[in-house]
């Protein structure tokens, strides 16, 4: 057998079968072996032989381990088991024994039991039908590739074709309103999908033409909407044209004239729409997109513009990818945003600007991701809290169709994003990632934000009235000392997430353990009542006397923790201007980008009339663009958020 | 071909069982080919196999009668006197047998070896297996009924010089490529089964270098379509390996058919005769059916277009049965009047326009078409009042059926199976359409409702009690709202739904599995009713007959079984392939099944008798589509070789090959009037074939010569009408409404 010349088959050798027969503790003379190795080629190949059958009648391509094992079932033999795994299995060496083994990682069973990533079942099996050839004709293009040329269309289709880009690309809005629309509902356009994709893919040619941009993501809309068109994979081409215009450094962008920024907002959200849409159709295209997303924040040489795109598009895609993505990378990535925003020099100016625009994303992100975390961890948050927190988001949740990924109730989302993670499986950069308990979550924001975090935090829902404030109302909120500074909104906000746990930044001197105070549990259970009854005056009342009472321990805050993290930004000079209104802006877009700034600015719930507070109590805390003075102002007035009615 | 040996013992012992009573009803006996089973061929014992002794365990006796002659010949007639005491053998038992035998085989019946003459060592020979015995028995009766491996493998035993095999045969080689160009193809065809035999002999007679070497030196020599069969051979290298391997058990029993005519033959007979060339005369004479028919030797390509089966073509005779493939006459079923009224008046003229469309079709006119059986030669079920309606239905979806041709091509709507990660394996339609069910490879079967129509479930008995039974709408009633969903999924199998079929009614549904099982599952209240066992192996396929009543399961153990639903047993088992059953039809008139094979062969079987009635041989690969076409006269079957081939049922006659696809053809279908044939594939694609010019061309020849040679000629280009691409989805299931349009369905496969 092993002098044989010509190899026809893989052949088991002698040396394999005296080596497993050691192994089973017992010794073959090379006679025995030589025979054995024949024979066990001989059966082999007939159990593939037979196999090869189950193969075909599965109707299938691609001889799987189950069909091996099905012969061999029926030929009385046991079936091999534990090769039934979709993914390759290693197959490796080792130098000195000649041997070769597959490798078998250990599975940690409890681990697996106790996971809270349940996968998402898969998608249920459906039947679809199309009509595929209408008398006979049809397009005899294989479908599935962009095709090069446009000519093997038929005609209607590919006048059809022709009128619909240009009216989209073309000047006249009203026709491409029509157009988007069209494509929006159109039930005949399969057979276009590859080449409207292909014009879409065009966004890394017109990347100096905003209006182009935008044009083409609406398109994507469009084509995403339409309820009779089956993406299947071109999901993922029209996800890296949106993913260009997120993360790109377009040429647009160099005009900071140009607002390319609502462009990037606008592209997040509509990811995120494909996402929750049609995320299904592509396996592991989460994943990609995170992976992509982090590998841009973490580059410090893209520009600002690129990062911002990162943290609008992981905020689209829901607070879990803000938790796994942007939260860890924050610490690293603070320092390189903290030197350009400390960077007074007019040259720097621009730059700056930009550094603000990411800060305000970071920030909303971060906020929604509390949000949620206090939502999805009812354990946690504290009986107190709770009721609150969790009004709060809900609110929060309603009142931003913009900003939230559009369909996503919450437990679907969680499932979802879950599903995708484990999907992953090895090699993924968050295996080994734990769940931050959400108080130190808090912490470390906070760390960073200082208060301007705790006043978006707590405040949601109410934010829509400033613009009813009196100023009656300012002024008494503003009485509040302004010098009594933030204090009194950490701990005010803090025990309302946190309180069972009492970790809560707080001022040096006093000790972290300080237990809550009692009326905070009192507060909030009663704010919680006043919000489900949702009267304002009861709510605005209470909120009163909240801020008046933890106003007690405000006089105890001084620089603090973030003081350090931010030694310039704040604390410069604290009075400086009413910071009223600047807020409604979300407090950090201002100037030209204000009224495309949507996602951000609906954030803030509508709200009942509110009374006591403090717009302003917003307005200090914001990063304003390009002007050195305001983020003193942020800090200076952020105690006033303390007042907020709740 | 799943058995490794031991696995089967068991099994066939099993099937064994099952056969008897079935031969016993008498229905079952099959003519053309005596082989039912083959018995263990673990056992040991062997003994002429089609002898049948009276005595209760003739094996036994056999083995007995073997160390008998053993011990005699050896003269020890101490022994002798005791064993025969012992065995309670009458004195003469040893003659008796021989005599017996002898008797059996100058009949026919089928002795391996005479046992006239040196009957004590060749008998001998036979029971020990001994190879180095130098028994040249002058074997003349051939083995047909020969069902025991190890005298199926005795055959062997007789061995010339290993080293001149391979002289031998390119002796041959030589010679019948000096032949004449017209004997040169005809005597070709002997090179295969030569070869075959010839190493297999090597091997048996353990000259496993010589065997190799001859393998090596001429398996390059052979058609290019036994690939397969090589690679099998080629792997066999010990004698211990050829037992428990079916495919050589298939080619020890059954003989290789050849169609030679007389001039080829008497040429080869003389120039193996001057040669004194007896390896190569012995094993054609053993092993070799040579079919001689009296005129023109065939051409290299009406040969190659009807071998490429396992063991050769079919005998001539094989095909000469009459059948009747004419339909049966539609029942009258007088047109109601007032539904008529119902619709809208310029469908007024619709039963005028009926009748003579029904005419036009063929087959269908009110004096019983003369190919057709007679209306009950097989019992078959009374029409409902429910049948009618449904009846009356596909009439007037008849009279808007669309005429297809040439240049009117259906339009072609693919129903996609997506998220069918489980693997979908079986796909089908309700004649109406308004159901498609698919197997799937995790045992479950997922039935779907294709029209706005949910499915829904009979209430439970309690609540049935609870109804009006006077009420009109009594069937609406029974219903249970609550269950109603687009798809309901049956579980019950244990293994890959191989095979699904639903009842003509629409009440039911046949699934058939890996399990060995085959499941009737009720579509009122969608649980499973009856579940068939009888196959011993995955069965790989199944389906009603259009009657309903009736159905046909074929799968790994090789052989066909008809059914009744309400009966627990198979009414019929048609065995005789030689190989697993691939793929089994209906007849249209319910009164033939047909059945494809693994062994690359296609047979017709009369549900009355059980007889085979026809073998095709022609395909290149196992066949894994059949369709009859509507009139009932034609036939067409698709395999691994992705070619489709057209055969006359009447005739019993290859008529059309049509080539175009380029992967394993999975299903195909007549359009309802039979004009359009359409086939689906694994290479993702729908292809049309114009069936009326295929099989008009053929009509204007004069196939009727006896031989029922016909030359082909190549015109698939021309009846290939059109090639449709799916969406990277297998087609696995074509079927044309009653309006004739074209539905597909596959599983999408990214």
């Amino acid at each position: 057998m092993a002098d044989r010349e010509e190899r026809r088959f893989a052949e088991v050798s002698r040396e394999s079968v005296k080596l497993v027969a050691e192994g089973a503790g017992v010794e073959l003379g090379d006679d025995v072996a030589a025979l054995l190795a024949e024979d066990v080629c001989y059966r082999l190949r007939e159990a593939t032989q037979s196999s090869s059958q189950f193969m075909r009648h599965a109707k299938r391509r691609k001889l799987t381990v189950e069909d091996f094992n099905r012969a061999l079932r029926w030929s009385n033999v046991e079936a091999i088991c534990g090769y039934g795994a979709q993914d390759a299995l290693p197959f490796r060496s080792v130098k000195e024994g000649e041997l070769f083994f597959i490798e078998d990682r250990d599975i940690n069973l409890v681990e697996l039991a106790l996971a809270t990533n349940i996968p998402k079942g898969c998608a249920e099996t459906m039947v679809r039908v199309n009509v595929s050839y209408l008398d006979g004709k049809g397009n005899l293009e294989p479908q599935g590739t962009v095709p090069t040329a446009v000519q093997s269309l038929s005609d209607e289709l590919l006048k059809y074709y022709q009128q619909i880009t240009r009216a989209i690309l073309g000047e006249d809005p009203h026709l491409m309103k029509v157009a988007l629309l069209d494509l929006q509902s159109n039930s005949k356009i399969a057979a276009l999908l590859p080449y409207f994709v292909y014009v879409i893919s065009g966004v890394k040619s017109v990347s100096h033409d905003l209006e182009q941009l935008n044009r083409l993501l609406h398109m994507v809309k469009s084509l995403v909407q339409n309820p009779y068109l089956y993406l299947g994979s071109y999901v993922r081409s029209l996800v890296s044209s949106v993913m260009y215009c997120i993360l790109e450094p377009l040429a647009a962008s160099i005009n900071p004239l140009n607002d390319h920024w609502t462009l990037r907002d606008y592209a997040a959200l509509l990811l995120s729409h494909i996402f929750w849409t049609h995320g299904d159709l592509v396996s592991g295209l989460y994943h990609q997109i995170l992976l992509s997303l982090q590998k841009v924040l973490s580059d410090p040489v893209r520009p600002l513009c690129s990062h911002y795109g990162a943290v609008v598009g992981l905020h689209a895609l829901g607070w879990k990818a803000v938790e796994r993505v942007l939260f860890p990378h924050l610490p690293a990535y603070w320092a390189n945003l903290q030197a350009v925003l400390d960077d007074y020099s007019v040259s720097n100016a621009q730059v700056k600007a930009d550094g603000h625009k990411v800060y305000g994303a970071i920030l909303v992100a971060v906020e929604r991701l509390l949000k949620m975390k206090a939502l999805s961890q009812p354990v946690e948050g504290g009986s107190s809290g709770l009721p609150a927190t969790v009004v709060g988001a809900v609110g929060y949740r309603v009142s931003s169709p913009g900003l939230s990924p559009p369909p996503e109730p919450l437990s679907e989302a969680a499932l979802g994003i879950a599903s995708h993670l484990q999907a992953g499986g090895a090699g993924c950069p968050w295996e080994e990632w734990t769940p931050v308990p959400l108080p130190a979550m808090y912490c470390e924001l906070y760390s960073f934000f200082g208060d301007s975090l705790a006043v978006r935090f707590s405040t949601g829902p109410d934010f829509g009235s400033f613009p009813t404030c009196t100023p009656s109302q300012l002024r008494d909120a503003r009485k509040e000392a302004p010098g009594n500074a933030s204090n009194p909104d950490t701990t005010r906000k803090m025990p309302q997430l946190t309180a069972n746990l009492n970790i809560s930044p707080r001022q040096d001197g006093s000790p972290r353990t300080d237990p809550p105070p009692p009326s905070l549990a009192v507060t909030g259970a009663a704010r919680a009542l006043a919000r489900s009854s949702s009267s304002s005056s009861s709510s605005s009342s209470s909120s009163m006397q909240r801020s008046r009472s933890s106003s007690s321990r405000s006089g105890q805050r001084s620089a603090g923790l973030s003081r350090d993290v931010f030694p310039k930004a704040r604390f410069t000079s604290p009075q400086i201007g009413p910071p009223a209104f600047t807020f409604i802006i979300g407090g950090r877009q201002m100037g030209r980008r204000c009224q495309g700034r949507r996602p951000f600015q609906t954030t803030f719930a509508p709200t009942p009339p509110l009374s006591a507070i403090p717009p302003r109590a917003y307005a200090h805390k914001l990063p304003v663009i390009g002007r050195v003075g305001k983020p003193v102002r942020r800090w200076a007035c952020s105690h006033y958020s303390l007042h907020l009615p709740l | 071909m799943a058995a490794v040996q031991g696995g089967l013992v068991d099994a066939v012992e099993k099937k064994d069982i099952k056969t008897e009573p079935s031969e016993d009803s008498g229905g079952n006996n099959n003519a053309n080919d005596g082989r039912i089973l083959s018995p263990p061929p673990g056992s040991s014992a062997s003994a002429p196999g089609g002898n049948k002794t009276p005595a209760g365990a003739p094996e036994d006796q056999q083995t007995l009668l073997a160390v008998l002659q053993f011990l005699k010949k050896n003269n020890l007639a101490e022994s002798v006197e005791i064993l025969r005491r012992e065995a309670g053998l009458p004195e003469d038992a040893l003659d008796l047998k021989a005599g017996d035998s002898s008797g059996a085989g100058s009949g026919g019946a089928g002795d391996t070896v005479d046992l006239e003459g040196e009957d004590a060592s060749s008998l001998l020979s036979r029971v020990t297996v001994s190879s180095s015995a130098a028994a040249q028995a002058p074997t003349k009766a051939p083995s047909e009924d020969q069902p025991d491996v190890n005298v199926v493998l005795s055959a062997y035993s007789q061995q010339g010089d290993p080293a001149l095999y391979g002289v031998y045969y390119s002796g041959l080689k030589r010679f019948i490529e000096s032949v004449l160009d017209c004997h040169r193809a005809e005597l070709s065809q002997v090179f295969y089964p030569l070869f075959v035999h010839m190493y297999l002999e090597l091997v048996y007679n353990n000259h496993e270098n010589e065997a190799k070497v001859f393998f090596e030196k001429f398996s390059g020599d052979q058609e290019c379509y036994y690939e397969d069969d090589l690679r099998v051979l080629s792997s066999l290298t010990k004698k211990e390996h050829m037992r428990g391997n079916e495919t050589l058990l298939d080619f020890r029993t059954s003989k290789f058919v050849l169609r030679i005519s007389r001039d080829s033959y008497q040429l080869l007979k003389r120039h193996l005769q001057e040669r004194q060339n007896n390896q190569i005369w012995n094993i054609i004479q053993e092993h070799l059916y040579i079919d001689i028919f009296d005129g023109m030797p065939r051409s290299k390509s009406q040969i190659d277009a009807m071998s490429g089966s396992l063991a050769g073509e079919a005998k001539r005779e094989a095909n000469k049965a009459k059948v009747y493939y004419g339909l049966l006459k539609e029942p009258e079923i007088e047109l109601p009047l007032d539904d008529e009224d119902e619709e809208a008046e310029n469908e007024e003229g619709k039963p005028k326009k009926k009748k003579p469309k029904k005419d036009s079709m063929g087959s269908k006119s009110k004096k019983q078409d003369p190919n057709a059986p007679s209306q009950t030669r097989i019992p078959l079920p009374e029409l409902k009042d429910s049948d009618k309606l449904d009846k009356i239905m596909y009439m007037k979806e008849a009279t808007k059926r669309i005429r297809l041709g040439p240049d009117n091509l259906p339009s072609i709507c693919f129903y996609s199976f997506l998220n069918a990660y489980q693997g979908l394996t079986a796909v089908d339609f309700t004649d109406d359409s308004s159901l498609i069910a698919g197997g799937f490879a995790d045992s479950t079967v997922r039935v779907w409702s294709v029209t706005p129509k949910k499915l829904r479930k009979v209430k439970s008995a309690a609540d049935l009690n609870l109804i009006d039974k006077e009420s009109d709408d009594v069937l609406e009633r029974i219903m249970d709202e609550k269950t109603a969903s687009e798809s309901k999924i049956l579980y019950g199998h244990s293994g890959p739904v191989y095979g699904i079929s639903f009842s003509p009614d629409r009440n039911y549904l046949l699934s058939c599995s890996e399990d060995g099982t085959i499941r009737l599952w009720s579509l009122q209240t969608f649980t499973c009713l009856v579940g068939y066992k009888g196959h011993n192996y995955p069965v790989w396929d199944t389906q009603f007959s259009p009657h309903g009543y009736y159905f046909i399961s074929g799968g790994h153990d090789r052989v066909a079984r008809l059914w009744a639903t309400d009966h627990y047993q198979p009414l019929r088992m048609f065995s005789g392939h030689l190989a697993d059953i691939t793929a089994t039809r209906f007849h249209p008139n319910s009164n033939y099944v047909v059945t494809g094979s693994s062994d690359r062969t296609i047979r017709l079987w009369d549900v009355l008798t059980g007889n085979c009635v026809r073998i095709f041989t022609g395909h290149k690969g196992p066949i894994h589509a059949l369709a009859f076409s509507p009139n009932g006269k034609f036939l067409a079957s698709g395999a691994t070789d992705g070619r489709v081939l057209l055969w006359d049922i009447g005739h019993g006659l290859m008529i059309g090959e049509l080539k175009g696809h380029t992967d394993t053809i999975y299903s195909l279908k007549f359009s309802r009037d039979g004009e359009i044939l359409a086939s689906g594939s694994m290479d993702n694609t729908v292809r049309l074939w114009d069936a009326m010019k295929a099989f008009d061309d053929l009509e204007t020849d004069d196939f009727t010569a006896a031989t029922g040679h016909i030359h082909l000629q190549d015109n698939s280009q021309e009846l290939l009408l059109g090639t449709y691409m799916s969406k990277s989805t297998p087609v696995i299931h074509l079927h044309f409404t009653r309006r004739n349009l074209l539905l597909a369905a596959g599983a999408y496969n990214p």
